[in-house]
């Protein structure tokens, strides 16, 4: 079966316009890295079952695994590559190194996204809500304490 | 994975066009789920029409008779977070956020929510048998590993059981699902949305090709204070229920006016009884009522190879999640039993 | 002038600015020119053979390139020993698209190579394959009956096979005071890396390759590469600086190096292959087992038998084997003992190491063995342990290099308040929760193995150091800079570590809890060597202020050589490499374990783990509330990546005993739950307090460094506290894990 495969789609990504000509069975998550070659977005699972992908669309998090490109036109994406400004990081990322909230790394860009739009959504009050907020965001390294150890550090000193 | 078209509808009757009757032309809202199917290559669809530009489809607003009309279009979150859920319908809002992550509440839809495939792991493996996906071909689950499988309701060709918290909340609260089709507009009562598997255990509800979820009518009620969602599983947070209940009561002072109780991880379609219920009317709100009204629902429960330990272990949830009910401050994030 | 030591400092990882920004590039994510990409296909049957396989409607679609199948496969390397890599089990290696013969479910069985991604993965959906089924096996208990010795091999050097027998432990069982016999039993396990196994080969010409791979080692799939087929090793280049976890994964080259090395080769392009999450469960995995174990003791607490026999399920083709049977002999004395170790061949994928591969499934059974047995003599667990403290290695009565075991139980205990713990099961309550202690010993083998360091002291004066190894987040890089930064009293910064590259000076495997003993002790070495060829320049400068000074008379600080007795006489590195005429001077030295002497000596790391479960008094469901270990494993070069590695593997342990699990139907021969979603490893919510401790444990004999290796001793102890920790709330043994908590009910 072939269709009429490539259509352009227009989304930013960090602030920056981009026009793509994408099929429509291209996911955001491969246009970010195949594509834009914006790799700090993680690929591991492809199936929205760890949350590595997690990626901002119009500030709300969501898995770019799970979604059409096709389906973002007009979307404001900010990727990992767009949380610091220039050359000062984001409290979080700051927050992420100083109490070694990871080992291998392949995580991380999606735990950070994760927590920037949870701390935005403003629902968690406790250490335990943060944890179960931040449940879709798996880390095999087993940097579990450390991550809500520097979540918390930087929502408490946003309070 | 297949390749497949993609369509932009402007407007409802367009996407009800587009869809025709052909079942390979599905509807794509949050695409949580259908993805996930597409990505296994359970699902081909031959077009995907796009819905999210349906503005029609994405408010909460207030029903004449004073209850919601959730729009099929929004997210399980923006649900689960509104002001009139949080205040008419808590037992929803909890229901919603022990289901899945934040990130794929922030995109899953509430019409998505309700046509969720199993989590049966044959289902879910195209290249073994299961007669859900290629009818006739068998079932090894019910010879197979079988710990999350049905204990209720469950036919000689699937055990499956239907994934969603949300839809349990939504059973036990006598939501009206509304779709409109090429036939026109219906709804149809909750109950009747999902189905058993008997014979055919391909249809997981009564939706005909082509038709489009518009809408979940709530009723109004007088369960805002005293419910409570309560989910077990193998893991505290986004893992699927093995036994879930939603539980709400309408007390006067410790007598039970009404009572419901929804439970899911157990068939192939959240399970109520009206029978179980209809006990408890104008009984008192204790123990001992609520363990015999968890008999009534779990009549007939049958447990397989792995997992025969359901059928008990709903009916300490109930009776737990019925005292939870009776103190909702009990609850705690995840769904998780009271302290 | 005196520099501050960074050993000891709790220094944040230095790449982790690459890591929190998304700038670190892992193996699928390399740019290169004109790529082409892959997607594999899996056979769907167990066992038997392909009979036909029709690629003509996948060839059609456009954009694809190219299809491999057996049938048209390049003529490679024939000698199994070609492909036979570092860490290769003793029998005969899997070789993909080898021919039609199906081994085992998941198989590769062909490689799409297309424009893009997307095109290349629906392709391989049009394949039409079709298969001659066979008969299988895949259940351990079934073929209980089958099982033998493991066959010999160069892996048996590492996990050597167990003693012989001592004494009678058969008639120590029964004539002792106090008996347990149990039966413990394991499931599958896949690592799940968070990374997708992934390769970019880059196609250079004339026969050379540069490889961005997963991997555990550069180096041995440099060789790997090189010997399948038949390159030059100079011409083929792995590198692997960020990897997304390993955990045992990637001891091995994987099937997707193979295919993307094959695919390049024959098509002359580069090419980049990264398998799926599913495909994540078709190359080995930490093996299902069934462990027997028969432990007694007299009515003083002192054991007088340990006998453990272990079944470990391998493939039909390699004889992958685990130290498991007899941990409990270097942990406790016992004049009485028996250890056997047995394999079944099942048609399955070889196992491959899995963190702490062995003493993971051995400490579990021997730790629960001795919890049940201290409450039938009526011993508090901790008590029943410090009676039968062993000084020296009961297994072999020779002393330990350090051990500070003892120290570990005392803190650990004190930290955590076992004192207060009410022996007597389901007794301790909190509102609906059964609170329940569990503590359990841990042990592993503290490896070193060779490797080779490049010192350097660069133009500017900055010291360089290479080596091979990869950094798979345990914090590697950082501490190489450390250990090198501290022997020139340089700050870190003015230190550059080059790693993750098979042309940098050779490196074993990144396994065993093994690298800082082994790079790190090479560092020292290099960087003595290095110390003195500077010195000796230093010394025939032209009018040098050090040209009588002899080698003991100087010392380096802040970049500088100078005189002890007179530090002001200094000369700047960077002027002793203008000295060189400006050429940079180095040296490349060997680390390697000092075999001769530590012929006399037993070598471990140990730990105590202290666990606190709530189990719901109706429901059942279990959470490990928080967990204190304490760890023994001489110097620790950064606590604060240490930390991060115990608590790591703590999380790992309590997902052993709670949660993950790979699902293996029997009946069809394959896993069932392949997926993130349906093998459970714990989330945030699940993981509560946890606390490291390390003991002070000074050891001057084991390596240059006095290190051991922190990457899998904070794991061994955990599952065996939270099953102890279980039946403490609930009064009920579990001997197999996962414990399902519905098993309470």
């Amino acid at each position: 079966m072939s269709y009429p495969a490539a259509r352009p789609v227009t989304f930013s990504v960090n602030g920056v316009s981009h026009t793509l000509s994408l099929a429509p069975w291209v996911t955001l998550l491969d246009a970010l890295r195949e594509r834009l070659r914006l790799t700090g977005t993680k690929k591991g699972c492809d199936h929205g079952q760890c949350g590595a992908c997690t990626v901002l669309c119009n500030d709300q998090r969501i898995l770019s695994c799970m979604t059409l490109a096709v389906m973002k036109q007009g979307a404001a994406i900010t990727t990992i590559e767009g949380i610091a400004t220039g050359d000062t990081l984001h409290p979080l990322q700051q927050a992420f190194i100083d109490h070694d909230a990871f080992q291998c790394g392949y995580c991380t860009p999606g735990q950070i996204c994760s927590a920037i739009g949870m701390l935005r959504e403003g629902k968690a009050r406790t250490r335990t809500e943060v944890k179960e907020l931040m449940s879709g965001n798996l880390c095999r390294c087993g940097a579990n304490k450390t991550i809500i150890d520097a979540i918390m550090e930087v929502k408490e000193s946003y309070e | 994975m297949n390749n497949f078209d993609y369509l932009q509808p402007q407007s409802v009757s367009e996407a009800v066009d587009q869809a025709g009757t052909n079942d390979s032309n599905r509807f794509i809202a949050g695409g949580t789920n259908l993805l996930d199917l597409w990505k296994y290559d359970l699902l081909h669809p031959a077009a995907l029409i796009d819905i999210n530009q349906l503005p029609a489809l994405n408010s909460i607003t207030e029903t004449a008779e004073g209850g919601l009309r959730l729009g099929a279009l929004c997210t399980n979150a923006a649900t689960a977070y509104h002001p009139l859920v949080e205040e008419r319908y808590p037992l929803l809002s909890k229901a919603i956020l022990a289901g899945a992550s934040a990130q794929i509440r922030n995109m899953a839809t509430n019409g998505g929510n309700l046509l969720q495939r199993t989590r049966c792991y044959y289902f879910y493996d195209p290249a073994v048998p299961c007669n859900k996906r290629n009818p006739g071909s068998g079932c090894p689950a019910i010879g197979g590993y079988n710990r999350m499988h049905a204990i209720l309701g469950a036919s000689d060709q699937c055990i499956a059981v239907f994934p969603s918290d949300m839809c349990v909340a939504l059973a036990a609260l006598n939501a009206v699902v509304l779709v409109t089709g090429q036939q026109g507009d219906r709804s149809i009562p909750f109950a009747d949305f999902h189905r058993l598997p008997g014979d055919q255990p391909a249809l997981d509800n009564t939706l005909l090709p082509g038709e489009l979820i518009t809408a979940i009518d709530l009723p109004p009620n007088r369960f805002a204070t005293n419910y409570s969602y309560l989910k077990l599983r193998d893991r505290h947070s986004y893992a699927f229920a093995l036994v879930s209940v939603a539980t709400a009561l309408d007390l006067d002072g410790d007598t039970i006016r009404e009572a419901r109780i929804a439970l899911g991880g157990v068939a192939h379609k959240p399970w109520r009884n009206e029978l179980a219920e209809q006990f408890l009317q104008g009984k008192a709100a204790i123990e001992a009522n609520f363990a015999a009204a968890a008999d009534i629902l779990l009549q007939g429960a049958q447990g397989y190879q792995h997992n025969g330990f359901k059928i008990p272990l709903a009916k300490k949830a109930i009776i737990r999640n019925s005292l939870m009910a009776l103190d909702p401050a009990s609850q705690l994030p995840g769904a998780q039993p009271s302290a | 002038m005196q520099s501050t030591p960074t050993v000891g400092k709790p220094i944040s990882r230095l790449e982790g600015i690459l890591k929190v920004t998304g700038a670190a590039r892992y193996a699928a994510e390399y740019e290169v020119p004109d790529l082409l990409h892959g997607y594999v296909v899996n056979s769907t049957i167990t066992k038997g053979s392909i009979t036909r396989i029709d690629t003509t409607q996948a060839m059609a679609v456009e954009g694809v390139v190219h299809i491999f199948t057996h049938e048209n496969r390049p003529r490679l390397a024939w000698f199994d020993l070609q492909y036979a890599d570092m860490d290769a089990p003793p029998g005969t290696v899997f070789k993909p698209l080898h021919d039609a013969t199906i081994h085992y479910n998941g198989q590769p069985i062909a490689l799409v190579i297309a424009q893009d991604v997307e095109t290349a993965r629906y392709a391989a959906s049009l394949l039409t394959i079709e298969y001659e089924e066979t008969s299988f096996d895949t259940c351990l208990n079934d073929n209980l009956h089958k099982a033998r010795k493991p066959k010999k091999g160069l892996a048996s050097v590492m996990k050597s096979p167990p003693p012989k027998p001592t004494g009678d432990v058969k008639k120590a069982f029964q004539q002792s005071a106090a008996q347990v016999a149990a039966e413990f039993r394991h499931s599958t396990e896949h690592h799940n890396p968070m990374e997708l196994f992934a390769t970019t080969t880059v196609y250079e010409g004339d026969g050379q390759l540069t490889i961005y791979d997963k991997t555990q080692s550069t180096i041995n799939n440099q060789l790997y590469v090189a010997n399948v087929f038949g390159l030059k090793y100079k011409y083929v280049r792995v590198l692997a600086p960020f990897v997304g976890g390993g955990f045992g994964s990637g001891l091995r080259p994987q099937y997707q190096l193979f295919l993307c090395v094959m695919a390049a080769l024959q098509l002359k392009r580069s090419v980049r292959l990264v398998l799926d999450r599913k495909q994540m469960f078709s190359f080995g995995h930490r093996p299902q087992n069934v462990q027997r174990l028969h432990f007694s003791a007299d009515d003083k607490g002192q054991l007088t038998g340990l006998s453990h026999t272990a079944f470990s399920a391998t493939s039909q083709f390699e004889d992958y084997a685990e130290t498991v049977s007899e941990w409990s002999h270097k942990l406790y004395p016992a004049p009485h003992t028996s250890f056997d170790y047995q394999l079944v061949s099942l048609d399955l994928h070889t196992p491959v190491d899995m963190r702490a591969p062995g003493g993971n499934s051995a400490l579990h059974a021997i730790e629960c063995t001795m919890d049940e047995l201290a409450y039938k003599l009526g011993i508090d667990p901790l008590e029943f342990r410090l009676r039968n403290y062993a000084d020296e290695d009961p297994s072999t009565g020779k002393p330990f290099t350090s051990k500070a075991l003892r120290a570990c139980y005392q803190l650990a205990a004190e930290q955590f308040g076992w004192h207060q713990r009410n022996p007597q099961p389901a007794s301790m309550k909190r509102g609906n929760k059964l609170v329940g202690y569990g503590m359990a010993t841990g042990i592993w083998d503290a490896f070193q193995f060779p490797a080779r360091v490049e010192a350097m002291i660069d133009q500017e004066g900055k010291l360089v150091i290479s080596n091979a190894t990869t950094d798979i987040g345990t914090g590697t890089l950082t501490i190489m800079t450390q250990i090198a930064a501290d022997e020139f009293g340089l700050p870190i910064e003015q230190v550059n570590v080059h790693y993750g590259d098979s042309k940098k000076p050779f490196s074993m495997f990144q396994g065993g809890s093994a690298t800082t003993a082994s790079t790190g002790s090479a560092i020292v070495i290099a960087a003595q060597a290095l110390k003195k060829k500077l010195w000796k320049i230093a010394k025939g400068m032209d009018g040098s202020p050090l040209a009588k000074a002899g080698e003991a008379d100087v010392a380096f600080d802040s970049g500088q050589i100078y005189l002890r007795h007179d530090p002001s006489v200094a000369i700047s590195l960077a002027a002793i490499v203008a000295a060189n005429k400006g050429r940079p001077i180095k040296t490349t030295n060997m680390g390697k374990p000092h075999l001769l002497k530590l012929r006399k000596y037993a070598k471990a790391t140990h730990s105590a783990a202290f666990v606190e479960v709530e189990v719901d008094a109706e429901l059942k469901t279990i959470t490990v509330t928080r967990a204190v270990t304490a760890v023994a494993a001489g110097k620790i070069i950064n606590p604060k990546t240490a930390r991060s590695q115990i608590e790591g593997s703590m999380v790992w342990g309590i997902s052993k005993a709670l949660h993950e699990a790979t699902i293996l139907d029997e009946k069809l021969g394959k896993f069932m739950n392949p997926n993130l979603a349906e093998y459970h490893i714990p989330v945030h919510a699940d993981i509560h307090e946890l606390d490291v401790i390390f003991a002070d444990e000074p050891d001057e004999i084991i390596n240059e460094l006095g290190v051991k290796g922190v990457g899998e001793i904070g794991l061994v102890a955990m599952p065996a506290a939270i099953a102890n920790a279980v039946y403490h709330a609930t009064g009920k043994r579990f001997y197999n894990l996962p414990i399902h908590f519905n098993e309470l009910l």
